[in-house]
Order: C-alpha cells, then structure tokens, then sequence
C-alpha cells in the first residue's frame, strides 16, 4: 500500500457516519435514520408535527448522544476555563449548570455548551459537531495540569416536556428536587447516573448522562409511560426554534461574537468588568456601544416558510440573512431567526424575506416565540 | 383514465389532452407534514422535468417537477388553505395543477403503478 492509498483510507474512515449506542433501539421504534454531525440519528418517528406538538403538553424523550460529554479537573479549573469563555465559572456552585460560549481569540464563537460544577470536577456539554474542534481547543489551550476526559462511555438522553419530572421522578425520585439549571448525581439500578434540570426545547425537562450499556433499559423505561413518546431531530429543531435558542453552525458561528449573537447574558456582570476572555476588546466595545448587527426573530407573514439562506431586505437594500426558519407548529405559522443591522432589531420592525425570488413580509419579534416553561423553584 | 409515474415520485392522471399532476402516497409519507404547497399560476409553460411547483414539509422546501410539457390549466388552490390535504389524500383532493398536454408521445417514458410499485420498493 502506498502513503497516498493510506492516507485515502483514513479520509474515508473519518468520513464514515457512526453509529450511536441507540441506533437499533430508534430503528425498532420506527425512527427514520438521517446523518447528522457525523452519525446516524433518527429525525421522526411518527412525525415532526406531532412530536413536537406531544413535547409541549407530555413529556418526549430525545437521543443527544452525539453531543460531546467532557470532563475538567484539576487545579483552578474555573479560572483556566475563563481564560477562554466569558461566565463567570469561578462563581459557579457546586451543583449548578450555565449556559456559555467558547470563543476564539477576536471574540467569535467557536461553541455554545453547558458547564456544570460536579463538584470534583467540571462537566461540560458541547455540540456533536464540532466536539473534535472543541476538545483541540481545550486541550491546547488549558495548563497541562489540568485532565480534560471524554465520556465516551456514557450517552445522553433529554426528557423534555411539562410531564417530564412526573416521569423522570418514577425512575430516580430525588430528581425532584432539583430546579433549572442545577445538577446531580444519582443512581438507577445500581449505575451511577448524572441529571441536569436543563433542555433545549423550553420547556421544562431534563439531561440525564449514562453509561451506555444503561440506555436501552432506561429509554425503555421511560417510553413505557403512558407521558413519554421518543423524539427525533426535526422536533428537537423546531422546538428550540419557538423557544429562541440559537443553533451552532447555524445561527452562530466564529464570525458571530455573544452581543452580536444576542447571547450577552453569558457575559457575566464581573466578567464585563474585569474582561480577561478572549476577545474582550471586541466585545465590551459592542456591549457599550452596540453591536452592527444583531440576531432577531422574525414572524413571517403568511404560510410559506422562510428558512436558513433566505436574504432579507428593508425595501431593496439587502440588509442581512435568515439563519434559521421553518414552520413552527405551536405558533402555528412559518418564523424565523437572523442576523440585521442593530437599528432595524427592534420588534415590530418591517422588514422582508426573499425566497424563490419572491418578497415576503416579516416583522421583528421578542423572542422566545413560545413561553419559556422552565422551573425555577422546587414545590412551585 | 390512465394513470402514469416519474422517478421524481409525481402522478399524472391523463384524460384526453388534458392531466392532473399531483405527488404519491410514497412522496407524502417521505416528506411528512406538508405545511405550504405553491402552486404554478394558470398559464405557465412547463416542460417535462421542469421545476412547476414547490411542496414544503415542516423540515424542508421540496421542488415538484413537471412529468410533461404542457400549459397549466389551474393550481389547486385548496391547497393554499390546507396543505395537509397532500398528506391526507395525496393522489385525490391533494392534487397540484392541471395542465394541457403538449406532447402526448412523452407519456410513453413515464411508469405505470406496478412499475412504480416496483421503483419505490427497490428504493
């Protein structure tokens, strides 16, 4: 064999679609396969319309999986992981999760991913997509004292939906008393479990990491609630777009910084003080002055979809891109998110949408455009 | 009254000079629930193979192609109203649009139902 043949080989072995621990479990429960960040991953079941519609009022239970589940320990974790987000990690307590970015050096985004202070050590969730690129990051980035670990062991499961904690508690009771964003261990039949009060559809519901020889019996357990029904991909998109969150490689991406991104929450309040993350230049100047341009949402007038690609306009001027869009089930009518100039980001400004060659009317709006359902206190 | 296929998974019911185009119950069920439909506007030149209209689902915009050449008649505008008529009765009410044939002799290269039967299953 010659290097080139060898070489062609290993191209095509790091190309090939993996297979995630669930595959057969999807595919025996009717799951349509698609390729997704690089492995096969179910889009519906019975379909999209009605799995989404069953997560706002039941519970759905989704295979994230191929999300990245890594862990940091170490000495002074938190300080090194603030060398390359913008949260404020130091203040984070044992037990609670947030929401941060990781960035490159001008302030753009490389990912968005939760952390969590497992008290040992840090937990962190990133984008199956671009876990590769992320774990490179980190381990270049972070001191070589520090012990970054993929669990590649343990898959994820998201039990999302306003019957998710009565389903969940069956299985793991003290599950309960857990409120957004905060965190525990567990154990269910002997395996050590880790769940989080967290989701990506906006409602209320859970994460739940666990070994991979677990997860059959466990979604198995779950499914054979009369409140739980699997989930695929297509809801999971849909949901996460009524409920405002950004999608990475999406509706953001390294061109995009947080205030640009409309995700200045992440930059903590001592963070925006001391700066000290990379791109703090870039981005305390937008967070004092604005930024260019700005993530919206966008009601769409009419039926007809507008979604990712989709050019948009204020009058003939092109002023800036859809990011995502589609039909929104619960909202009952097409929206959309992306990016526009700060001036025009106000809701309630006309803009329009371009597709097929053809102006459609759209109106910017606050978003969530569905209620975030998330809990907040314990016995609420 | 005939009934014909294409590969791109289109029905074409012909009646004289005239046929009703529409996508098949194998179609609806790959796409899932259709959510908009676009109808050509009556008038329209379309040739065989031709994007002539568009059906979208909740994930995904889809072009429907013209099985023939022909001028369309009417679009279906039912549709504009419940999409979901595509997914319910696709190769009945959930027609698209009629056309008047332009070249009945292209009818000859389209599939009947047992060969389409026989394409889908092979897929």
């Amino acid at each position: 064999m010659t290097e080139t043949e060898q070489l062609d080989e290993e191209v095509a072995i790091e190309a090939a679609t993996e297979v995630l621990p669930l595959d057969a479990w999807h595919r025996a429960k009717g799951g349509r396969m698609v390729e997704f960040a690089g492995y096969w991953m179910p889009i519906q079941y019975e379909g999209i319309m009605a799995e989404h519609l069953w997560v706002r009022e039941h519970a759905g239970l989704f295979d994230v999986s191929h999300m990245g589940q890594l862990t940091l320990s170490g000495d002074k974790v938190a300080e090194a992981l603030e060398t390359l987000v913008p949260g404020d990690i130091s203040a984070l307590k044992p037990g609670r999760m947030r929401y941060s970015l990781l960035l490159d050096e001008d302030g753009g985004i490389l990912d968005d991913l939760m952390i969590t202070n497992e008290g040992d050590q840090y937990g962190i969730v990133v984008n199956g997509a671009v876990k590769w690129e992320d774990i490179g990051h980190l381990r270049e980035s972070l001191p070589d004292d520090i012990t970054l670990n993929h669990n590649e062991d343990y898959g994820l499961l998201a039990l999302q939906g306003p019957k998710a904690v009565t389903a969940l508690t069956r299985l793991v009771p003290e599950a309960v008393g857990l409120v957004f964003m905060q965190a525990m261990r567990a154990t269910w039949n002997g395996h050590a479990i880790a769940i989080s009060r967290s989701g990506y559809t906006g409602e209320d519901g859970f994460e739940i990491s666990l070994p991979n020889e677990v997860l059959n019996a466990f979604s198995d357990a779950l499914c054979a609630m009369d409140e739980v029904k699997p989930i695929g991909l297509g809801a999971r998109d849909s949901l996460r777009l009524e409920a405002g969150l950004p999608l990475y490689g999406h509706d953001l991406d390294p061109t995009i910084d947080p205030v640009e991104g409309d995700l200045a929450f992440a930059i903590s309040k001592r963070r925006r003080e001391e700066g000290g993350f990379p791109g703090a230049a870039r981005i305390l100047g937008h967070l004092a002055d604005g930024s260019p341009r700005k993530r919206v949402g966008l009601l769409v007038d009419g039926k007809m979809p507008v979604r990712e690609g989709a050019k948009l306009f204020d009058g003939n001027t092109e002023i800036g891109v859809v990011t995502s869009g589609g039909f929104a089930p619960s909202v009952g009518a097409p929206i959309a998110m992306g990016y526009v100039p700060t001036g025009l980001s106000e809701p309630g400004t006309a803009i329009a949408a371009e597709v097929r060659g053809k102006r459609v009317a759209c109106t910017v709006a606050a978003m969530p455009f569905v209620p975030h359902n998330y809990v907040r206190k314990t016995g609420a | 009254m005939p009934r014909y296929y294409t590969e791109e998974h289109e029905w074409i019911d012909v009646d004289g000079d005239v046929a009703t185009v529409g996508i098949t119950d194998f179609a609806q069920g790959q796409l899932g629930d259709i959510v908009f439909v676009e109808v050509p506007d009556t008038g329209a030149e379309l040739s065989q193979g031709g994007d002539a209209a568009v059906v979208e689902s909740v994930k995904a915009a889809s072009d429907v192609y013209a099985p023939v050449d022909g001028t369309v008649t009417e679009g279906n505008n039912q549709l504009e109203e419940d999409p979901a008529l595509v997914n319910s009765d696709p190769e009945g009410e959930g027609w698209f649009f009629r056309l008047a044939l332009s070249d009945k002799s292209q009818l000859d290269g389209l599939m009947d139902a047992a060969a389409y039967k026989a394409f889908c299953d092979a897929l």
